[in-house]
């Protein structure tokens, strides 16, 4: 077993500290984030309460009527728990009318304008609220290419996209987010019965021991089998990273002046603050 | 941690200048600051407020971080950023004025005669320059992409102030062996880090690999070479990037005698009894003992090797 434990102390410091430090150096003081009923987003909603207070933080629940009851009831037990503001605006009536026009339209489109209805959402309350989006994807899903674009990776910045799904759950214990939302089956509650690795087709407990050799050990795929991990599995992981980089960048622009976004027009974000 | 303050007796601080008298005790202080990206302005201003702190706690030496005037991932921002350390700098000026009180090292980015820009440190002393490093290992790699920015330096030289004899070295300097070994055969007794180091490699440990490791390494050069070391390191972030500060000063022992707090902006002083160095060597005299001319002769060879 390859040790993925973090001190949880020292993530919350940075984490924090990231986030107050990201949105009050462009003027702002508060966040909005979309919270699901799932751990990421529980998270990413827990630290920026600490980081800014509770007061200063949106929660936003947007759920769908074929949703689970138990999203929106576990939302509400962080809600409660941690005394952030919130806002339960239903997607059902911004979504329907564009899934009816197509009978035949597939579970993975269903899935992708939900996600995008919730985005739309998102940066609307960020305009009234004041606030900026904080990201709720982790590192495993960023990796695995396991998000909507434009969906739910859409954000103003993410403090917990450099945390496997494994350390996100070390790091939701050590900050008091009830069990039940801790131990449930991952889900992108995009319809009914669905988990993540029912999808996926592994735990993330087994891809982020992989990921952790792959990426951030700079393990070849045969050292990794080496380690006894499946070559199947392993081609399959290195496929899906590759073939989900383009969620993971700007759009490629079609170089002609000396000078161009994104390749020699190279400034932070943080320029000037 | 206080000391007599000898620069308020005029006849004895011309002695210092001079340098017939050396002081005993130095008071350092280690500004680990936050920067805006790009403001020289800005951190103009903070680095006077530091002075004036650094002064009311009487300290003799004040040391900045790395491109402590610029913020670190200039990018493109590095041309706009640049000054040279002049007194007709708008910038400048007013840090060898505040010289005048106590000695400092700045960080910032170096323009030469010929539009090469340097990642560099100055030291400042009485209203002049006594010595301006330039970074010569430049990290190209990883996270890094200073080479692509930035010239590389291409000196590495101890210095005379009245506090003895100083070397310089600038983040990835130090990373490397052997510009602190220069260093230590050029006089340095004392060595003035100072970086804008990343925290990276968060695993069940309570501090960062990367603070880790520099502190490991400060504190082997310390003991290996019998001398003072003081690193001045960065806070604040700068997009995802967090700074993790953690000021250091490890005496001739290799005990450390001073630590800052991580992630926050503070000043570290402590007074070093430069007595100290005469005490270790006379102990354990590894300087005494260093193979120069073997390692010349050794270093030759393995060089003329094809």
């Amino acid at each position: 077993m390859i040790d993925l434990s973090i001190n949880t102390d020292l993530a919350r410091t940075i984490l924090t500290g990231f986030i107050k430090s990201e949105i009050t150096r462009v003027g702002y003081s508060r966040a909005v984030v979309g919270l699901s009923g799932g751990i990421d987003s529980a998270l990413s909603c827990v630290l920026a309460a600490e980081a800014l207070g509770p007061e200063n933080v949106l929660a936003v629940r947007m759920p769908h009527k074929l949703s689970s009851p138990d999203s929106l009831e576990h939302a509400r037990m962080v809600i409660d728990q941690f005394g952030v503001q919130s806002e339960t605006i239903e997607i059902t009536d911004m979504v329907e009318p564009l899934i009816q026009r197509d009978p035949n339209m597939s579970k993975q489109r269903k899935g992708n304008v939900m996600a995008r209805a919730r985005m739309i959402v998102l940066y609307d309350q960020s305009e009234a609220f004041k606030g900026l989006v904080v990201g709720t994807s982790n590192k495993t899903e960023i990796l695995l290419g396991y998000t909507t674009l434009f969906g739910d990776s859409a954000s103003a910045l993410n403090p917990i996209g450099d945390l496997y799904k494994t350390q996100v759950r070390q790091l939701s214990r050590a900050l008091g987010i009830p069990q039940v939302i801790i131990d449930k089956a991952p889900s992108a509650d995009l319809w009914t019965g669905q988990t993540d690795e029912g999808e996926l087709g592994f735990t993330y407990e087994k891809v982020d021991q992989l990921l952790t050799l792959l990426v951030d050990r700079r393990y070849s795929p045969q050292e990794c089998a080496e380690e006894g991990f499946d070559e199947k599995f392993i081609q399959a992981v290195m496929t899906r990273i590759r073939r989900s980089q383009f969620k993971r960048m700007q759009p490629p622009i079609a170089k002609l002046s000396n000078r161009t976004v994104g390749y020699d027009f190279l400034y932070l974000r943080d320029w000037g603050t | 941690m206080r000391v007599q303050s000898v620069h308020k007796i005029p006849h004895l601080f011309t002695l210092f200048f001079s340098g017939k008298i050396r002081p005993m005790k130095l008071n350092l202080a280690l500004a680990q600051i936050g920067t805006k990206l790009g403001d020289v302005q800005s951190n103009l201003e903070k680095h006077l407020d530091l002075i004036k702190q650094a002064k009311s706690q009487s300290a003799d030496l004040l040391v900045f971080p790395e491109l402590s005037l610029t913020g670190y991932v200039l990018q493109d921002i590095v041309a706009s950023a640049a000054h040279t350390p002049t007194d007709d700098d708008p910038v400048f000026r007013y840090l060898l004025k505040a010289s005048n009180d106590l000695d400092l090292v700045v960080g910032f980015v170096d323009e030469d005669s010929r539009h090469r820009f340097y990642i560099a440190s100055a030291y400042l002393s009485g209203g002049r320059v006594l010595h301006v490093h330039h970074k010569v290992y430049l990290p190209t790699y990883g996270l890094f992409d200073e080479g692509r920015f930035f010239a590389w330096g291409d000196s590495v030289r101890a210095f005379d102030t009245h506090f003895g004899r100083v070397g310089m070295l600038i983040c990835e300097d130090f990373w490397h062996a052997s510009p602190p070994y220069l260093l230590w055969l050029d006089g340095a007794d004392l060595f003035l880090f100072s970086s804008a180091s990343p925290g990276r490699g968060l695993n069940d440990n309570e501090k960062l690999e990367s603070a880790r490791w520099v502190e490991r390494v400060n504190k082997a050069y310390a003991s290996m070479f019998t001398s003072f070391v003081a690193h001045a390191n960065r806070v604040g972030f700068e997009d995802g990037l967090l700074f993790w500060g953690g000021a250091t000063v490890f005496d001739p022992n290799g005990e450390e005698i001073a630590h800052g707090p991580y992630f926050e902006e503070a000043l570290t002083c402590v007074e070093l009894d430069l007595n100290q160095l005469r005490r270790t060597r006379a102990r354990l005299p590894l300087l005494r003992d260093e193979r120069t001319n073997l390692v010349q002769r050794e270093l030759e060879r393995i060089l003329s090797r094809d």
